[in-house]
């Protein structure tokens, strides 16, 4: 992988990846074809959904023209106006708090938790056998006992959330760290870094890629459980906004939720992996 | 710095066994090495002979089994940057630049910013790596990556440079560059060093003195001197008699052994 530069042969920073000059040479082109193919299969779904709903009168899907329609009335209101009408962004930030904020912690505790665990062998010979028996547990079984705990509301869903994205992150530490390779650290410890110390200037950076996909994994699973997090009684959010819709039959609204989770799942996770092009451009198999 | 005549390093007697799944290995037996400020040793020998094992005493990466492994005449208790390490696999840190890891020993040792920066650029010229200051490892030649790591080495005020087969992964034409660079470097300065590699011709045109090792167990089997003017001409006859010389002491460790 690596480029291998000759001295003298090039003047000075080379660019990182191989492989992206391929995409450089007619930008606007590669660019057009990729969007283009991108649309082909989600074109063909919604030509589907078309032919089979529309002009169905007894059709328990709605139509996309009626989706759509439904979309704009949550957005800014003015088709319906029901209760629902205007009230997407409400819904959206409340959704929004409690997946970055349940991811937040799920990340504040994850990491130290894996860089421990993944470097100290009592402190995996404590956490280890518990958390590789809890994991399995889905997030949705854990949904009476959180109401149990923490009440209804969005402290549930909070929790939920938290639980649902520290898995990925914690089990990518660990991973990371443990792959770390052994050589670094006896460099390290020679140029005079021992002890605690190394943790920030040796393990953190090298299991960075490795913690980067469980951040990021962790954020999609985050995503994932905030509708069922939400079916804990919380007035707001997406999830509480389709449950509810569901039991008013108002299935419409329903898509409406999951197209706007989707959309919103989709731009946090190109969010992050652009916060990880330039964390980890030092990597050959990032950046 | 201590009295010169302590000598640097002085390992007494270092004999090193490993125990691995109710095996016992002895990979060392009872090396006695004293190397002298300023001093270009090279052990060397065949794989198994413990010499590797020996620089990892001096380095403090392993503890002696029995015997002492002394600097400055005190017990060497661990790593540290007083005994610069070069691995042969480099071991850069692939997250920093060529200028952060030269400056990685100062920061690391909480020297102020402008001098670790300072150091840095030094060594990088040092080396003659300007252009590459902000390149990352994996972005340089396998001889560029060993310069950086000899840099980062002397960046921190190594007095002993342990290398363990450092131009061992390179090409003939890289490694006699670095070769020469390193004397050149070795002269100019008062580094010492201990340089582990199986090459003959590479020990001869390097070391003051040349330790020899012998596998089965790892133990020194003979010291010689070399004393032939620099740069050296590995073409002359003197160098080719003490290479043959070398040779047939370096085989003769094998065929009986190996029968027995």
């Amino acid at each position: 992988m690596s480029t291998g530069i000759e001295a003298g042969a090039l003047p000075v920073t080379a660019t990182p990846a191989t492989g992206y000059r391929a995409d450089r040479t007619r930008p606007g082109l590669a660019h057009l074809r990729r969007l283009a193919l991108a649309c082909v299969v989600p074109a063909a779904l919604a030509a589907v959904w078309q032919f089979t709903t529309a002009g169905r009168p007894y059709s328990l899907i709605p139509p996309p023209a009626e989706v759509w329609a439904e979309l704009q009335d949550l957005a800014v209101g003015g088709v319906n106006d029901d209760a629902f009408s205007g009230t997407l962004w409400t819904h959206l930030a409340a959704s929004l708090g409690r997946v970055y904020g349940g991811f937040a912690l799920a990340a504040a505790a994850a990491l130290p938790l894996g860089l421990l665990i993944g470097r100290v062998p009592v402190i995996r010979a404590l956490f280890d056998p518990v958390l590789q028996v809890l994991r399995p547990v889905p997030v949705t079984a854990w949904l009476p006992l959180a109401m149990i705990l923490f009440g209804l509301g969005p402290r549930s869903a909070f929790f939920l959330v938290f639980l649902g994205a520290f898995y990925p992150i914690l089990v990518n530490t660990v991973f990371g760290v443990r792959s770390v390779e052994p050589r670094l650290f006896e460099a390290a410890a020679m140029l005079g870094c021992t002890g605690p110390a190394q943790f920030v200037r040796v393990v953190l950076p090298a299991a960075l890629p490795s913690i980067f996909t469980g951040l990021r994994l962790g954020l999609g699973f985050a995503w994932v459980v905030i509708v069922v997090g939400e079916m804990t009684g919380v007035q707001t959010g997406l999830g509480a906004i389709i449950m509810e819709a569901r039991q008013l039959s108002r299935t419409e609204i329903v898509i409406c939720g999951m197209a706007v989770i989707g959309v919103a799942g989709f731009v946090s996770d190109w969010l992050v992996m652009q916060l990880g092009r330039r964390l980890l451009a030092w990597s050959p198999n990032h950046g | 710095m201590a009295d010169p005549t302590i000598p640097i390093l002085d390992m007494r007697a270092v004999s090193k066994t490993y125990a691995a799944g109710g095996r016992r290995t002895e990979a060392l037996r009872e090396a006695d090495l004293t190397v002298s400020r300023g001093e270009f040793v090279c052990l060397l020998g065949a794989s198994g002979c413990g010499k590797s094992t020996l620089l990892r005493v001096a380095a403090g990466f392993e503890a002696p089994s029995s015997g002492e492994a002394l600097m400055w005449g005190k017990p060497i208790a661990g790593p540290g940057p007083s005994r610069g390490m070069v691995f042969q696999d480099y071991g850069l840190f692939p997250w920093l630049t060529v200028r952060d890891n030269i400056g990685f020993g100062p920061k690391a040792r909480g020297r102020p910013a402008a001098e670790v920066r300072e150091v840095a650029e030094r060594y990088i010229a040092l080396v003659g790596l300007q252009a590459f200051a902000d390149a990352y490892p994996h972005q340089l030649s396998g001889g560029m990556k060993q310069r950086v790591a000899i840099a980062r080495v002397l960046a921190n005020e190594a007095e002993v440079v342990l290398m363990d087969e450092p131009f061992g992964a390179l090409d003939a034409m890289t490694r006699e560059r670095l070769q020469d660079e390193l004397l050149d470097l070795w002269s100019r300065t008062s580094l010492t060093i201990l340089f582990v590699t199986h090459a003959i011709e590479e020990a001869i045109f390097l070391a003051d003195r040349i330790v020899m090792m012998s596998p089965g167990p790892g133990r020194i089997e003979a010291v010689h001197d070399v004393d032939l003017k620099r740069r050296r001409d590995v073409s002359s006859p003197a160098f080719n008699d003490l290479r043959r010389m070398l040779a047939a002491q370096l085989h003769s460790h094998h065929a009986p052994r190996a029968a027995a």
